[in-house]
Order: structure tokens, then C-alpha cells, then sequence
């Protein structure tokens, strides 16, 4: 459809009100068909339900419409029938004939096909009664259900563009500045701080043009709340930037965005297409005098880029080298102008914050968090997927209430939040209000919103190391204690993890990670050493055990386990034998296989070979295979 | 695969007059080589260099910077396995070693001749589907040992 473009204030509310007073047909069925349920097969399920609807002549009542991300990735792909709001998850094509027919033809609930959190523990046919739901605020995550992602109308209908409209038609930039002071909001980055006051310091700051920049280099492993925002409702981040536009004074903007995210740049690029077309981006927006351009910009795969210096050098064509802060973007920043940097989380709450007013955005939250946050749940927990909870819920709360608790038979250890930057918290810190200053205090952060739960299976030093080999590649080697630091400490925890390890080298990690905290140059160097730094101090009994008895308690570093066979429950089957890659396992001379140690390589894979029935090959969580401690639940 | 020079020539040239102005736009002119030419051939270093008058060691300070971009031709399959936290915790190692063992072709290293590269990454943001594998773009979410033997197969299928 080409767009007619909207000259004034008046014309876009006379079309808004024509979309929505627009007679619907009578069920809107949602699909999520973002990346992850894409890659769960949304698409087939997409097209077995297009035959269908067809089949039976439901075209006319039923509307069909492939949205963002619901936030149930586990349950991907997921639907929602409206008005009833009937959800029905873990679909595939096979389940769709029983569906139409029942449901939108007959208007009958399919209880079999309903959630379920288990054999014997009821079915739950209704979005609003979903026992992960109960705590959450969905403010933003909400919306992605009845947005068409791709569709400016779609947008316009659910009240888009409400907020630009109220800004331009009455209030001047000062009073948008203030209006997001009031409401508390802050950096959703994790670094949170005061949106309105980063504003104020870019309007108030010389030099001839001003930017702004939307981060979206979700650069930490384990978090893709900002993805799923891009991909299901991109017209909120760019309402957002507008509106930060017309405040700051800005008449240019950026989305950076990951190269890994390709649906969600495909998405981004026709959100501004549609809206530079209906003339709400551009040259004299609304009549009103205000211009303001966004571009799109790919990244190309740096985690460093995330930090705001950096993200900056790229967009300028650059090596993804941060510098030293002050002097800070919002004075000195893009092209040496002043550039107000904005997570995409941020922006999609500038609409909101401006639409509704500060009090209501505040009433939600804590005294110094205000509104919601979005995370990535996921990790050894049942219920994964992009949840979005009000400040001041507990870490608690949040894992077993909205996170389902541990997987069937497991026991969760610790949450990682933060990413990289970030560290992992103990079970028995799970009282924790999540905010900006309590993790903080606890030794780990808030961050951008990844939330990755691990359970007893999962070694705490292998994790930490998990990390920081991350950061050691992700250094870009510019200030020697980051470049050199990261590498020692690899070089450290590879040590504990064969077992080599000595008491010593923990008091050597807390003083290299000291030391990196105090003198890096930049965000990623400074917050590298905090995996170590929270393992120390909540975990040191494990990392004693690595260090001490050569132990690893989860039996996953492979330099303290090694794997046998018991005789007396192998059959002597030679599956394990195939299966081995580096042909360590031998027939003994008693019949039976048997594995040479030295060429072992501790994949685990005879183990997972091995028939159930009968389990013959064992692991032992040792680095000494005198007195042996089997590891449970392998 | 290959064009032949003169061809190399052109596509450059016109890539280079389809982009907007300015030094910023460095990076999306090596994407836009990096996507048609599947990596980055010297000529199109030096003609960015001469393009954007910085000097070829600042062009190629910045193609070797970025993770995106490749100084070899690829391989005819790339398969990318996810090595973020949530699959980590979830076992890509498993992953990565397994796709090894079954296609013969050691993680992160091009091996010229070869059909099949496996590349490893930090974290492709579909955590909820941990593990994950890519395969030519293809997404494939909760791997096993019997989904990745299927991968394969399916992959020898193509050759």
C-alpha cells in the first residue's frame, strides 16, 4: 500500500481514527514469528493455518497475522486467538486441521493442545491465566501480540505515534526533557543513567549539529531482549528517537544494530521506510517546523562496539576503539559533536513515558528504578524466554515464580546476570530486589538484561572462564591492563581447571582483577574481571575444591574427570568402542572395553552412547581416581 | 565462484557509486563487497582506500578489526555453532566437537578444499533455543547428537 503522507497534527489523529473505528473481522489470530519461532518453524505452522482458514471459508472472520516475539521462546511457536485471548503453544503444522476446525470454526477450546506445566497439573487455555504471567508487567512486550512489525497502520491502530503527536502539537523541548526526568526513567543499557539528564546535558551543550544513537550492538552473550524489541515493534524505538530528536535538539539519528540480527535490520530498514514515507520522519515533520532523519547502521561483529566511545568510532567508519570519558558523548561525541546514546529499550519507553506522563511511569518500580525491565530468561530454568518484570521483584520471584524453577529433578545453583560485565549470584542471594544499585552491591550487576540461570550441573570455574576467554577475545588491546589481564586470568583458571591449581593463584586473580578494574580505559575492561571477582567471593568453596582436592563438584572440567566402564552392568556391546573419536577404548583381555586414560579426551561421548538400560560407562569427578565420587544426574 | 578481473573492476566501481558520502560509510562498503564476493578481495581494500582517501593500512586495520569480515573465500557450507552462555551452559562444546568429529573439519579453521567450514560465535540471541547450529542460514534450535547426524546427512545430500 503506498502511504499518503500526514501533514498535520490533525491529519494523522483523522487517520488513526479511521484505523481503529475500521471494522476487523471478528478473530485475530497471532502468531509469534520472530527469530526464534521462526527457527522453530512459525513460517510451516504460518502456512499449514493459511490452507486451512482457506479449507474451511473462515478467510472472511479470521484474520491471520505474523507478529514479533512473544516472549515464550520454550513454547515457540505460540498463538493467541483474540478477542477470548486463547493461547496455544508448541505448535506444528500436524496440529493445525484439530485447531481451525474446533477453535475458529466451532468456537471450542482444545484443552489437549492448551499449556500445560506438566503430566496431571492442569491445562491452561488463556493468556491472562498463565501461572509465568502472574508477576510480570508488560508494558512493552504486550504490545508485540497484535502489531503487525511491518505495518505502520498496525502501529497507528494500537495508538502509535500518540506520544510524537502530544509532543509536537504542545510542549516545548524543555518541558519533554523534564517530563522524562519526572518520570524516573533510566539508561536500560545497565549502566542507568538519568535518560532526561543525558538529555539536558546534550541541549544544553554548544556545537553546530546534534545526534543521537540508538545502541543496539547487544553484544553480551546470553541476552537478546533489544533483538526481540527490533524485530516486533521497530516503530517504537524510532517514536522514541523522534521525540528525543525534537528535545535535544537533534536533527540526525543512527540505529546500530548487530549483524547477527538479520530479521531484525530487515525490520528496522521498512519501519523507516514506511515512516519517512507517511512523512513522520523527515523534513518538516507534521508542518510543525521539526525535521529529523534516522539511518540505519550494521555493525560488523565486535563486542567492544557496545561500549558508547567505541559504537561511535564505528559508525564513523573506524576500528571499534573506545577512548578515554570525559569528555563524554553528550559533549563530545559523533563527528566531535554532542550525541545523546540510548539503549533500545531506552527509546521504546520514551513513547510510553510522554504518552502516559511521568506519574504513571513511576508508580511502577522502586524509589530509584522506576517503570519495567525486560530479560532474558533462560539458561537451566523450565520457562525461558523474554520476560518483563517491574523493578524491586526479587531475583527469586523472577526464577521461580516467573522462570518455572529449576528443570525436573535439578536444583538451581546461581543466576549469571550482566553477561561478561556481570557475575553470578548464589542461590541464597535470591531475595535480592532486582534494581540498578542491589546486584551492583552483591558483587554482580544488572545489566542489559541477561538473565542465565545454571543449575548443579554447571561448574562455576568453567563458567567464569567461559567468560572470560570471551573477554580476551573481545579485548580490543588498546590498554594493558584489560589485554594483558584477560589473558592472565585465562591462564589461571585453565590452570585450576586441570587441576594444577594452587592457593595462591586465587589471591593472583583478585589482584589482577583489581587491577583491571581501577586502571582500564574503557566499560569492558574495567567490568572483564567481575565473572572472577563475584566467583570469589560467592563461590570459593568450589573454587577451593578445584584448587585444593582436585575436585569439580558438577564433573564438567575435564582435566578432574575421568570416565570408566563397569563391568558388572556392560554387556560388552562395542557401541561405546564406534563411538569414541580418538579410538581410546580397547577391548581388554577379559572381554570387556576399557578405556585408556592417557588418550582419553573426556568428551563424554560413550557415556551418551552407552543404551539407558544400561549406563555401564560412569564418570568420576576426580583428578585421582582412588576414592571415587560418581556425579548424579548425568 | 571467481570473477575474473575486469569483472572484480566493475562491481567495485558500482558498489562504490551506490554508496552515500562520507568516510562513515567504510563499513558498509565492505559488507556490501563481503556479501557479494563471499570476502574481501586486496583490490577492493585498495580501491577503498583510494575511495575514501585514508591510507591501506587504516582500510585494513578496519577489515581485519570486525568479526564480519573475511580475507579468504568461504567455504560452499557454513555452519556456524552458537558458543553463547546460554548454549555454553547447555553444551556447545559437545556441539562443536561432535560437528567436528562427523565432518572431519577442525572449528574456526578455513581449510581450503574443504566443503564445510564450521565457524563458532559468541551468541546469535536465540538463547531460548540452546544449543543452536546454523547451517547456510538455516537456524536449527535444542541440537542432539540424532539432529546433528541428520544435519549432516542432509549436508552430504547437497554435495
Amino acid at each position: 500500500m503506498s502511504q499518503k503522507k500526514v501533514r498535520t497534527v490533525g491529519e494523522l489523529q483523522n487517520l488513526r481514527l479511521r484505523l481503529q473505528a475500521a471494522p476487523g473481522r471478528r478473530r485475530l489470530v497471532s502468531l509469534s514469528a520472530a527469530s526464534c519461532g521462526r527457527a522453530s518453524g512459525a513460517l510451516e505452522v504460518a502456512r499449514a493455518l493459511e490452507a486451512e482458514i482457506k479449507k474451511r471459508g473462515l478467510e472472511e472472520t479470521v484474520e491471520l497475522r505474523l507478529t514479533g516475539c512473544h516472549g515464550f521462546c520454550q513454547l515457540e511457536p505460540d498463538l493467541v486467538i483474540f478477542p477470548e485471548k486463547i493461547f496455544y503453544p508448541n505448535l506444528s503444522p500436524g496440529m493445525i486441521p484439530r485447531l481451525v476446525e474446533e477453535t475458529l470454526a466451532r468456537g471450542r477450546l482444545v484443552p489437549e493442545l492448551a499449556f500445560s506445566p506438566g503430566p496431571g497439573q492442569g491445562f491452561y487455555p488463556k493468556l491472562d491465566e498463565l501461572p509465568f504471567l502472574r508477576k510480570q508487567v508488560r508494558w512493552l512486550l504486550d504490545r508485540h501480540l497484535t502489531l503487525d512489525p511491518d505495518s505502520l497502520d498496525s502501529y497507528l491502530e494500537q495508538g502509535g505515534f500518540l506520544a510524537l503527536e502530544k509532543v509536537l502539537s504542545g510542549l516545548s523541548p524543555v518541558e519533554v526533557i523534564n517530563t522524562v526526568l519526572a518520570s524516573g526513567l533510566r539508561g536500560r543499557g545497565g549502566a542507568g543513567f538519568p535518560t532526561g539528564l543525558k538529555w539536558r546535558l546534550a541541549r544544553e551543550a554548544g556545537g553546530t549539529e546534534k545526534y543521537l544513537i540508538c545502541n543496539g550492538d547487544e553484544g553480551d552473550p546470553g541476552a537478546y531482549m533489544d533483538r526481540g524489541l527490533l524485530e516486533s515493534n521497530p516503530f517504537s524505538v524510532i517514536e522514541g528517537m523522534l521525540i528525543g530528536g525534537y528535545a535535544v535538539g537533534a536533527g540526525k539519528g543512527f540505529i546500530y544494530i548487530r549483524q547477527e540480527y538479520p530479521l531484525a535490520m530487515e525490520r528496522v530498514e521498512r519501519a523507516l521506510e514506511k515512516t519517512g514515507a507517511a512523512g513522520l520522519m523527515g523534513k518538516n515533520i507534521l508542518g510543525t517546523g521539526f525535521s529529523f532523519e534516522l539511518e540505519l547502521v550494521r555493525g560488523a561483529g565486535a563486542f567492544v562496539s557496545g561500549e558508547e566511545t567505541a559504537l561511535i568510532a564505528s559508525i564513523e567508519g573506524r576500528r571499534a576503539f573506545p577512548r578515554q570519558r570525559p569528555p563524554f558523548p553528550v559533549v563530545r561525541g559523533l563527528w566531535g559533536q554532542p550525541t545523546v546514546i540510548n539503549n533500545v529499550e531506552t527509546w521504546a519507553n520514551v513513547p510510553l513515558v510522554l504518552q502516559n506522563g511521568p506519574a504513571w511511569f513511576s508508580r511502577v518500580g522502586t524509589p530509584g528504578s522506576k517503570g519495567t525491565k525486560i530479560f532474558s530468561l533462560v539458561g537451566k530454568v523450565r520457562y525461558t524466554g523474554l520476560v518483563e518484570v517491574p523493578f524491586g521483584l526479587t531475583l527469586g520471584e523472577v526464577i521461580e515464580e516467573v522462570g518455572g524453577g529449576a528443570e525436573p529433578g535439578r536444583k538451581i545453583k546461581a543466576v549469571q546476570t550482566g553477561g561478561p560485565s556481570g557475575g553470578c549470584l548464589p542461590a541464597s542471594l535470591f531475595h535480592l530486589p532486582i534494581d540498578y544499585e542491589s546486584l551492583q552491591q552483591s558483587g554482580s550487576i544488572m545489566g542489559s538484561g541477561g538473565m542465565i540461570v545454571v543449575d548443579e550441573s554447571t561448574c562455576l570455574v568453567d563458567l567464569v572462564l567461559y567468560f572470560l576467554r570471551f573477554a580476551r577475545e573481545e579485548s580490543c588491546g588498546q590498554c594493558s591492563p584489560c589485554r594483558l589481564g584477560t589473558r592472565q586470568m585465562v591462564r589461571l583458571l585453565e590452570k585450576i581447571t586441570r587441576g594444577e591449581g594452587q592457593l595462591e593463584d586465587l589471591e593472583l586473580l583478585q589482584k589482577i582483577g583489581w587491577t583491571m578494574k581501577e586502571a582500564s580505559l574503557c566499560g569492558l575492561g574495567r567490568t572483564a574481571a567481575n565473572p572472577v571477582l563475584s566467583a570469589l567471593r560467592h563461590f570459593r568453596q568450589e573454587l577451593k575444591k578445584h584448587v585444593l582436592e582436585k575436585e569439580c563438584p558438577a564433573g564438567v572440567c575435564r582435566g578432574l574427570i575421568s570416565y570408566h566402564v563397569e563391568k558388572e552392568r556392560c554387556t560388552a556391546c562395542q557401541l561405546c568402542l564406534e563411538s569414541c573419536p580418538v579410538e581410546a577404548i580397547v577391548i581388554a583381555d577379559d572381554g570387556y572395553p576399557q578405556i585408556d586414560q592417557k588418550l582419553c579426551t573426556r568428551c563424554g561421548l560413550c557415556q551418551s552412547t552407552c543404551p539407558p538400560g544400561f549406563s555401564a560407562i560412569i564418570k568420576i569427578n576426580r583428578k585421582e581416581s582412588g576414592s571415587l565420587a560418581v556425579v548424579k544426574g548425568e | 565462484m571467481m570473477k575474473n578481473e575486469k569483472n572484480l573492476k566493475d562491481r567495485l566501481e558500482s558498489l562504490l557509486a551506490s554508496l552515500p558520502a562520507g568516510r562513515g560509510h567504510l563499513i558498509l562498503f565492505l559488507h556490501r563487497v563481503q556479501q557479494e564476493f563471499g570476502y574481501l578481495p586486496e583490490e577492493a581494500l585498495a580501491r577503498a582506500a583510494e575511495h575514501f582517501a585514508i591510507s591501506p593500512a587504516e582500510v585494513y586495520g578496519v577489515a581485519t578489526f570486525y568479526s564480519a569480515f573475511q580475507m579468504k573465500p568461504g567455504c560452499r557450507h557454513e555452519l556456524v555453532v552458537c558458543h553463547g552462555t546460554a548454549c555454553h551452559v547447555r553444551g556447545a562444546e559437545a556441539v562443536s566437537a561432535e560437528l567436528s568429529r562427523l565432518l572431519g573439519v577442525e572449528p574456526g579453521k578455513e581449510e581450503p578444499g574443504k566443503e564445510v567450514a564450521i565457524h563458532q560465535v559468541n551468541c546469535l540471541g536465540c538463547c531460548a533455543l540452546a544449543p543452536v547450529v546454523v547451517v547456510n542460514g538455516e537456524y536449527h534450535g535444542r541440537v542432539t547428537r540424532s539432529s546433528l547426524e541428520k544435519i549432516v546427512e542432509k549436508l552430504a545430500g547437497k554435495k
